[in-house]
């Protein structure tokens, strides 16, 4: 069979794109405490995050686009976690996994940044001590759709009210 | 051997070093001259009677919001154990404000050095005479001691740079033979 006799489909570049980038996200776990330990269930058999085309869990920030920051994030941790996150190649997303990645939780002293969005742009919450891993596939799924619709969806960002800090 | 020959023991061998003691809860403390206090935990470890080769922690405490206290701002507390007879004691120095020092005893056990860092880190006691006393768990861009009572819990310090820690592990790498 030529190529001739295939049906034409028309379509626009830039959805091709975000359908592909949206089904296989390549996540690298920025996992600094409990939190983490829930994202390893998630990627387990049980709850299956292959099922929505991310399971291909990366280590290093140069072959990821997701990053999942599941886990306190100290101040001494900061400029760690700023650093990789620059060193992800574009596009990347952020998922702040838990209440300690997004508000700094229960952990209100000196040693603790009261949110990721202090230091890196953050597409999509998750809130929960630790969460489900249900809200995990969640996040997942809608991110998805972020990346489907980026005109209707809102962009990812830093705290708004607070100065962030100058890392 | 139980804590009141201990402290007799000290006395008759140190007898200026020893200034009082107090019963903590069925544990019997030692307060000492922080001058002696190298001297005592010395002695205290290689006395054959006494034979105290463990060292479990040094603990720093700022008595500044303490109710009732009158003396010096900070103490060390240092708990020794004996792992051949299996008794303890329990021996604490004085140190006042404006000069937090108490000398070091981390040429007599090796886990001395880190908790030495770890008061000085977060209470801010020097220890003199310490090969590195640097902090151990807070960054080493931070400004001030975090356990002591006038530092706001909520006092947060955005940190830049990531430490490389080469100076402590080139140590290590000679002590192992690798340079
Ligand atoms: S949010 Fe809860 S489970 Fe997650 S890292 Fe913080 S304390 Fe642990």
């Amino acid at each position: 069979m030529g190529i001739e006799s295939l049906p034409i489909m028309t379509t626009r570049r830039d959805a091709v794109l975000a359908w592909g980038q949206k089904n296989s996200l390549w996540p690298m776990p920025f996992g600094t405490a409990c939190c983490a330990i829930e994202f390893m269930s998630v990627v387990s058999s049980v709850f299956d995050i292959s099922r929505f085309g991310a399971e291909l869990v990366r280590f290093s920030p140069r072959q990821a686009d997701l990053l999942l920051v599941a886990g306190t994030v100290t101040f001494k941790q900061a400029p760690i976690l700023k650093q990789i996150y620059e060193q992800m190649p574009d596009p990347k997303w952020v998922i702040s996994m838990g209440v300690c990645a997004s508000s700094g939780g229960f952990y209100n002293n000196y040693t603790v940044v009261q949110g990721i969005d202090q230091i890196i742009p953050v597409d999509v919450y998750i809130s929960g001590c630790p969460p489900r891993p249900e809200a995990i596939l969640e996040a997942i799924v809608k991110l998805q759709h972020k990346i489907e619709n980026p005109q209707t969806t809102p962009k990812a960002q830093y705290m708004a009210k607070e100065p962030h800090f100058g890392f | 051997m139980d804590a009141q020959a201990m402290l007799e023991k000290i006395t008759a061998k140190f007898p200026g070093a020893v200034k009082g003691s107090a019963d903590r809860f069925g544990q019997l403390e030692i307060q000492l001259e922080a001058k002696s206090i190298a001297d005592v935990i010395a002695f205290l470890r290689n006395d054959s009677e006494l034979a105290f080769n463990m060292l479990i922690d040094i603990v720093g405490l700022d008595y500044s919001a303490f109710p009732g206290h009158t003396g010096d701002r900070f103490a060390a507390v240092y708990l020794l154990k004996s792992l051949t007879l299996g008794h303890r004691a329990q021996l604490k120095v004085t140190a006042p404000e404006d000069k937090p020092e108490v000398p070091t005893i981390s040429h007599l056990y090796a886990n001395a050095n880190w908790c030495e860092r770890e008061a000085y880190d977060q209470i801010g006691i020097k220890f003199v005479g310490h090969p590195n006393l640097k902090r151990i768990l807070n960054h080493h861009e931070f400004v001030g001691h975090p356990l002591r009572k006038d530092y706001p819990i909520t006092r947060r310090q955005a940190l830049s740079a990531n430490e490389s820690l080469m100076d402590e592990m080139a140590v290590r790498l000679k002590e192992r033979g690798w340079e």
